[in-house]
């Protein structure tokens, strides 16, 4: 009786009915607490790539003490407020994927490979206990070897320096591409300098960087066995401090200090 | 209800009939994860949960599962539970899961849990297969921990986090063994357990599948025709 063929369509759709109930039912009830989650380690992620993460207090608190601004990247303004937005809820990432928030970016200038780029944008600024803008953190993302890798770059307040970078979504390889992960890989960037005297940017590059090149700042060791993560990252790089992403307003900051 | 066999379910597999040790089953996760003892215990927890449930729900419905879909109907089941405990993972202790990443997932292709929703929950009563489920997590646990313990304790000279031996990177005094990091280390440290139980335990060790047979002697080169 088992083995009919009614039978056997039978239970297997009652399976799949019951087993996608009970699947469904727990991503829904749990969606919650995942994205209170996500958004702590984003936080998290934020607060040491600016290298201001002091892990003896908790997140949001130090989160809060840091200043978020809209960016413009049509024109490079930052702005406290944007119409119909609000500043703790939007996403860029989500925005980009909409049609009226993002603009598709043109072929020739798309070396991240992030398709559209979301119109506004948000960027992070740190200030001393004077008030004095210190760091600024700036979202950055492109793709990788096998899907976009999300992280935030920090810059010191000269506008070039680079304070601390850190990754905090990617599926590269682990243990080559996921090396970005690596402590000791994210020490070599605090010190370096996004853009060189000719104004073209960092670059991570194949094998480790020698000390006595006059190009020593301006250039990352790469990460061994994952050359094209290294080269996603340099176009990473390359693309968000270009003139669609953060230069005119890092040029705007610094002529203003 | 016989409550031997329900004690018996569930100290076999510890040493006995260990689903490791013996068995050699799950190895890659036994790999993978024991470098650190927190992420070890949240595994050992994800799969001992899978494998007892997972028991427990296809015996319930055994009777009822046709044999030629069987093994879709397991699948279909233990990947739901993992994708459950996956969730519920995300949700209450997302720094171990992004350490977990795909292992978690991986539970559902791990042959521990195939093989006791096989071999036992299919012929078994659902409160007993539950039991052999636990047993077979326990055991699976009892050597991953133990595999944790030694990596972590001596690879990065701390436990669960708490630092036991200073690392010289620290200013402390011990070296850490950096191949402990890596997963091969934990093939030699399955082997030298493997190796412990069945000196103790010698029934269980394997017959041989082949004989080496003796060497023969070389073929006399000098009797060859030589064809020009």
């Amino acid at each position: 009786m088992n083995e009919s063929i009614t039978k056997t369509l039978l239970v297997s759709f009652l399976i799949c009915l019951i087993c996608s109930l009970v699947v469904s039912f727990a991503a829904v009830n749990l969606r919650d607490a995942q994205n209170k989650n996500r958004l702590n380690d984003q936080r998290l992620k934020i607060l040491q790539a600016g290298q201001i993460y002091n892990s003896n207090f908790d997140i949001k608190s130090q989160f809060d003490s840091i200043e978020v601004k809209f960016i413009n990247f049509q024109t490079g303004e930052l702005t406290d407020k944007y119409e119909g937005l609000s500043i703790d809820s939007y996403d860029q990432v989500v925005a980009s994927r909409d049609l009226l928030l993002s603009s598709k970016v043109p072929q020739g200038e798309d070396i991240a490979i992030i398709k559209n780029r979301e119109n506004i944008g948000k960027v992070y600024i740190v200030r001393d206990e004077l008030g004095n803008l210190s760091k600024i953190i700036l979202p950055i993302r492109g793709f990788g070897l096998w899907a976009t890798m999300f992280g935030y770059i920090s810059l010191e307040n000269d506008f070039n320096t680079i304070a601390g970078i850190e990754f905090y979504q990617h599926k590269e390889t682990p243990g080559l591409g996921g090396e970005v992960d690596n402590p000791k890989w994210k020490s070599l960037w605090p010190g370096k300098k996004i853009y060189d005297e000719n104004q073209n940017t960092l670059k991570v590059i194949k094998g480790k960087v020698d000390p006595d090149d006059s190009m020593y700042f301006y250039k990352v060791d790469g990460l061994s066995g994952a050359t094209l993560t290294s080269r996603g990252i340099t176009n990473m790089i390359e693309y968000w401090f270009s003139e669609s992403g953060y230069s005119s307003m890092l040029k705007e900051l610094n002529y203003e200090s | 209800m016989n409550l031997k066999r329900y004690q018996e379910v569930i100290i076999k597999p510890l040493i006995d009939e260990n689903p490791i040790a013996l068995q050699i089953l799950g190895i890659c996760s036994a790999l993978a994860v024991t470098n650190s003892l927190t992420v070890t215990l949240v595994m050992c927890l994800a799969l001992t949960v899978v494998v007892s449930f997972s028991n427990l729900f296809i015996s319930i419905i055994r009777n009822h599962i046709p044999s030629s879909i069987r093994i879709i109907v397991q699948m279909t089941i233990i990947a739901s539970l993992v994708i459950v405990v996956d969730e519920i993972l995300k949700a209450y202790d997302y720094e171990t899961s992004k350490k977990l990443s795909v292992f978690v997932g991986l539970i559902i292709t791990n042959c521990i849990v195939m093989g006791r929703a096989e071999a036992f929950a299919m012929k078994e009563k659902p409160l007993l297969s539950f039991f052999d489920g636990l047993g077979n997590g326990l055991g699976y646990s009892l050597i991953l921990i133990s595999v944790a313990i030694i990596r972590e304790l001596f690879g990065s000279g701390t436990l669960i986090g708490y630092e036991i031996l200073p690392l010289v990177s620290n200013g402390g005094w011990y070296v850490g063994n950096n191949l402990l990091l890596l997963p091969p280390s934990s093939f030699i440290i399955i082997g030298l357990f493997i190796w412990a139980i069945r000196s103790i335990r010698p029934d269980q060790v394997e017959e041989p599948d082949f004989k080496i047979a003796n060497h023969s002697s070389a073929p006399d080169l000098t009797k060859r025709e030589i064809n020009v």
